[in-house]
């Protein structure tokens, strides 16, 4: 391994900027001539819209335009859509309402944009927004999935009879029930995967600028997947042809899946920008960020666990009831149904395995992917249910897991998916050892000499990464492929340059991926650019976001650059007037074998490009080449993370106390990177288990839409993490790797939870465990001294 | 925001014209509680007056049994202070815990107190160490200023100098955060002087910081936390929310005032 090869800790190249304000977001690019757009949104969760009036707002200094949703509709452009098909058991379609960029007729959530006023500045865009009056008719509102499809429900969307967007399944029900009907014992569990606000640090962002001359658009967009973007806007909104409209994303600062989807206002910007002829920019404050970045989870669910005699599981049956918002955002159908169910045999072998999901519109902001996108529910469902499994038959929670790991691969689950590659069982043992587990119960003692109550709990969970192969998700309804694209641009000094169809907001692709290819070609990193996010520039590519894009983006790249090394070792081979099958290339040096005859890259490089020492009718000058690498499977990150907690009963303050996880990424590229993913992974999951809780009131007004009452994990909220890992490789793509992104969100939740109810003696608690809800419940548990 | 006249008086005269001729005028201190209500449109005052640049506002004084702290003061001056340390270190811990860095490098206790948020800390050490507070036309008793939720007993015009906290022999606050905002959910200040005896409740009450009387009886007899063992105070009157039921709050008043006496006996 070189200081700087895969597998070193490098630093990252793009800290420097990040960390000196250097950074360059869409909100620090201005445009000559720009206006802001100002978006007004129903203050109501349901309301028709019965009139708009802008006649005293458009007389206001500065203001440039006022559009309507009804002037939206006029121009007849598309609506924004969720880009996978689910069916219903029954084989119908996923009952997809139309989405347009501004709600006319019925606004359908709080935030519902309904108009946008567009002036010389901010303020007299917030100005004239204020003036603009919207007459509605407030309609009652459903905000809670359980009672969405229920009768007499207010109907959200007529295309979705009981606000029911699909009822569907997976797995075999019958096989299922005799399991449950058969068993020695059944675990059972009720509880609601709580709703999540993303919170990206940079709030999401817009430009866009109209060019008449050529006719095309621009669009600066803070999204984790421009090309995507372009793809939907053109083809399906119909703002601008595709070959006339540019999406760049610069830096973002963070998605967290929430920059994924498609949304109203880039689509706004881009139509007013047109209408205008000119530059419009919008800048999402942090309140609007609340109610309309796509939430997270909000799943209700019922699931039951059956064991043999032995302590074998032997059947799984999971109801849920997933909240999908006002609208289906771009990836919303597939979150609880494919990312979910197919994961529900965990690390564990299950034989049956039955799992319904009823999705519902409510009048709340649309639920897609957040970090974990499925897993993490799917996860909280089986690991709960194990370690609850394991209290009820008085075994040790590890004990029971190991007797059901899955030990030989492949494996195919009762869930369509086929593991690969693990070792579960060593995870786990590192995992024990390293969290001292045999130490727990003096650590107890100890606690409990002090008046608290200590807990502690594990996850050992399964996750999928890089969702592929692209036929297979085509099958299952993905309107596009998930392979990803890579071009390696040599420059004739050798330097390169790679354009890749990954973007990054957060990963350090710019590090890891120069990483891959230094060592690959003998570079250092500082050689090697990494190009993404613009689609005039970058080839077509799907993005980031499942963690896919070391197992995906990079196997991308290693087919480029072995395209590129085949070139270059015919280029030096006639620059070493030697056979083509005697080059051997290591090191950034081209030799012939057993010779001491050698050519340097950066010869070689300029070889290629002078182009004076070969034919150019059988080798074409240059040396740059792409790759389109499509997956033949998912990757299968596991692990295990033990968690404990200590309680004060009389306050019902948890502190987490100790935290391990034992992760199994495969090859691993830049372990610092990696390390940081897994502690930002985990404290968003303490965040979700602990503190952070989207209350709507009945209404349908989000109460937490502000860091005031929405809680967000700060550094305070961990302590320090045992962060280690095993590895197996994967098997199916070049380098082994299985991703690492999403694991600590993953495992997190299910991990705390488990700890908790460990310490509390009582399962009848949700998420967010904040001390008002572990008092209430010690409370109600009477294990404890009451209130005094 | 909506556009404002910005006035930078230079002294106290100055700014307390400034505010009898405008009636909507504001005074901003750190602008940590005035300004994101302004940024939010909450809040249009049309004319802001500025206190940085009046003189004599800020600092730290210790004068016989008393220490005076200037309006303008900043959180964290208060915190890191080494008179306000060694006198009454229970005030300069409950500094260093509000907000963050960057809220206690701004805020000022006169912007606190004036604005008397429900859940904030210094209502909390001025009631429960029975502060004067000091303004350009009087003198006021904590016990009679905070007047029920962002309400005090300030007039129009009236502008706050320095605050003035006699000197305990014993005090100390436990402050028990809201985990979204970190300001207090319940926060409880208990201080012994002679014979007096105070404890002051911050973030509980519907109306604001209050003193607990039963609490107090029973410190007398003994400053001890066990004179407080299985006392509670009712529900009614606590505010109740996402974060906290009344009862809860009512059940946080009584652990948290005997986890403070304990602290403040060096328990
Ligand atoms: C993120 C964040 C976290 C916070 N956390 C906490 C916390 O944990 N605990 C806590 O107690 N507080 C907290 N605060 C509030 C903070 O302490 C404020 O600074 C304080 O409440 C107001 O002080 P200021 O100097 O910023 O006042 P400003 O915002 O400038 O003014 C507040 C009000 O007081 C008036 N005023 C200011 N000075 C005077 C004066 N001398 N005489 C009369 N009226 C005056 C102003 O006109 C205004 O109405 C937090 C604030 C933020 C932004």
């Amino acid at each position: 391994m070189s200081v700087t090869g895969i597998g070193a800790a490098v630093r990252r190249k793009e800290d420097r900027r990040f960390i000196t304000g250097k950074g360059h977001y869409t909100d620090d690019i201005n445009r000559p001539g720009q206006t802001f757009a100002c978006f007004i949104r129903s203050p109501h969760a349901h309301a028709k819209i019965k009139n708009i009036d802008v006649s005293a707002a458009s007389r206001l200094p500065g203001v440039a335009g006022i559009f309507t949703g009804a002037q939206f509709a006029e121009d007849k452009l598309g609506s924004l859509i969720c880009g996978w098909t689910v069916l219903s058991k029954d084989g119908s379609p996923m009952k997809m309402a139309p989405h347009p960029a501004l709600a006319a007729g019925k606004a359908n959530c709080v935030g519902d944009a309904v108009a946008v006023v567009l002036a010389e500045t901010l303020a007299q865009a917030k100005d004239a927004a204020e003036r603009v009056v919207v007459d509605y008719e407030p309609l009652p509102a459903v905000v809670d999935p359980a009672k969405a499809a229920a009768a007499g429900a207010p109907l959200i969307h007529d295309v979705a009879p009981n606000n029911t967007i699909y009822n569907w399944h997976l797995g075999d029900a019958e096989a299922t029930n005799a399991a449950l009907k058969n068993a020695r014992h059944v675990t059972t569990l009720e509880f609601i995967n709580n709703r999540l606000v993303p919170n990206a640090m940079e709030p999401r962002a817009a430009l866009a600028e109209y060019d008449a001359a050529s006719g095309s658009l621009t669009l600066w967009n803070a999204t984790q997947n421009p090309h995507v973007a372009r793809l939907v806007i053109s083809a399906f909104v119909g703002v601008a042809p595709e070959n006339k409209l540019r999406v760049i994303a610069p830096d973002v600062g963070g998605g967290f899946g929430s920059k994924i989807f498609i949304y109203p206002e880039e689509v706004v910007c881009l139509w007013a920008a047109r209408k205008l002829g000119r530059p419009v920019k919008w800048t999402a404050e942090r309140s609007e960020s609340f109610i309309t970045d796509a939430h997270g989870r909000d799943h209700v669910t019922k699931a039951q666990m059956a064991f043999d005699g032995d302590g074998r599981i032997t059947a799984l049956k999971v109801h849920t009831t997933a909240n999908l918002g006002a609208y289906m955002s771009t990836f919303s159908s597939a979150v609880p149904t494919f990312l979910y169910a197919t994961l529900l045999s965990g690390q564990y072998e299950i034989p049956h395995i039955y799992c319904e999901v009823d999705a519902v519109y409510t009048n709340t902001v649309p639920v897609d992917a957040y970090r974990g996108a499925g897993r993490p529910e799917a996860t909280f469902v089986v690991e709960r249910l194990v370690e609850v499994g394991a209290r009820e038959l008085g075994v040790d929670p590890a004990t029971l897991r190991q007797k059901n790991f899955v030990k030989t691969f492949p494996y195919q689950t009762s869930v369509a998916s086929l593991y690969d590659a693990g070792d579960y069982q060593a995870s786990l043992q590192k995992a024990l050892e390293l969290h001292d587990y045999k130490g727990f119960a003096r650590r107890k003692r100890d606690s409990e000499r002090n008046g608290k109550l200590r807990g502690i709990g594990f996850a050992t969970y399964i996750e999928a990464c890089g969702v592929a192969p692209s036929a297979l998700v085509g099958q299952l309804g993905a309107g596009v492929g998930l392979w990803e694209s890579a071009e390696v641009r040599v420059n004739p000094t050798g330097s390169v340059e790679v354009l890749t169809g990954c973007h990054q907001h957060g990963q350090g692709h710019e590090t890891t991926f120069a990483q891959l290819v230094a060592d690959r070609l003998g570079l250092s990193i500082d050689q090697v650019n990494i190009l993404h996010g613009d689609t005039d520039i970058v080839q077509f590519g799907m993005g980031t976001y499942g963690s896919r894009s070391g197992a995906v983006g990079m196997s991308a790249i290693v087919r480029a650059l072995d395209k590129v090394e085949a070139k270059a070792k015919k280029i030096a081979a006639h620059l070493l007037e030697a056979a083509e099958g005697d080059i051997v290339f290591k090191d950034g040096k081209f030799t012939v074998a057993g010779t001491d005859k050698s050519a340097a890259w950066g010869e070689v490089a300029l070889g290629a490009y002078v182009a004076h020492k070969f034919p150019t009718s059988e080798i074409e000058p240059g040396l740059k080449e792409s790759a389109f690498y499509d997956p033949t499977n998912f990757t299968f990150p596991a692990g295990c993370h033990i968690c404990e907690v200590e309680i004060d009963p009389e306050t019902g303050d948890t502190q987490v106390v100790g935290w391990t996880a034992v992760d199994d990424f495969g090859t691993v590229i830049n372990p610092m990177i990696v390390e940081g993913q897994v502690h930002g992974g985990v404290a968003q999951g303490v965040g979700q288990a602990l503190l952070e809780h989207t209350v709507y009131d009945d209404k349908g007004q989000l109460v937490t839409g502000s860091y005031m009452d929405y809680a967000m994990p700060r550094a305070d909220n961990l302590p320090s993490l045992q962060v280690d890992t095993t590895v197996t490789k994967c098997p199916t793509n070049p380098l082994g790797i299985k991703g690492c992104g999403e694991a600590g969100a993953i495992a997190a939740p299910a991990a705390v939870m488990n700890a908790i109810t460990n310490a509390l003696g009582t399962e009848l608690i949700d998420m967010p465990a904040t001390p008002a809800t572990v008092w209430a419940t010690l409370q109600k548990t009477h294990t404890l001294p009451r209130a005094a | 925001m909506y556009a404002f006249t910005f006035h930078r008086p230079q002294t106290l005269r100055q700014a307390a014209n400034l505010l009898t001729k405008n009636d909507e005028a504001k005074l901003l201190a750190g602008g940590h509680t005035l300004l994101p209500t302004m940024k939010l449109r909450l809040a249009g005052p049309p004319q802001i007056v500025d206190l940085s640049l009046v003189e004599g506002l800020a600092g730290i004084e210790q004068s016989g049994r008393s220490i005076t702290i200037g309006a303008m003061t900043r959180h964290n001056d208060v915190s890191n202070s080494p008179v306000v340390q060694q006198a009454i270190p229970a005030l300069a811990k409950l500094a260093g815990m509000i907000g963050d860095p960057a809220v206690r490098h701004m805020g000022t206790i006169g912007g606190s107190i004036a604005n008397n948020d429900p859940n904030a800390d210094y209502p909390a050490a001025c009631l429960g160490l029975g502060a004067i507070i000091i303004t350009n036309k009087r003198r006021i008793k904590a016990d009679d200023f905070f007047t029920g939720m962002f309400s005090t007993a300030l007039e129009p015009a009236e502008i706050i100098t320095k605050v003035s906290f006699p000197i305990p022999k014993k005090a100390a606050y436990q402050k028990f955060r809201n985990q979204a905002s970190r300001f207090a959910l319940v926060g409880v200040f208990v201080s012994k002087r002679g014979s007096e005896i105070r404890v002051a409740v911050t973030g509980a009450g519907a109306n604001g910081v209050f003193r607990v009387p039963s609490f107090e009886e029973a410190l007398k007899k003994r400053f001890s936390p066990k004179s407080l063992e299985g006392m509670s105070i009712p529900a009614d009157g606590m505010n109740s929310d996402i974060h906290g039921s009344a009862e809860y709050r009512a059940h946080l008043v009584g652990v948290l005032a005997r986890r403070a006496v304990a602290e403040a006996i060096g328990k």
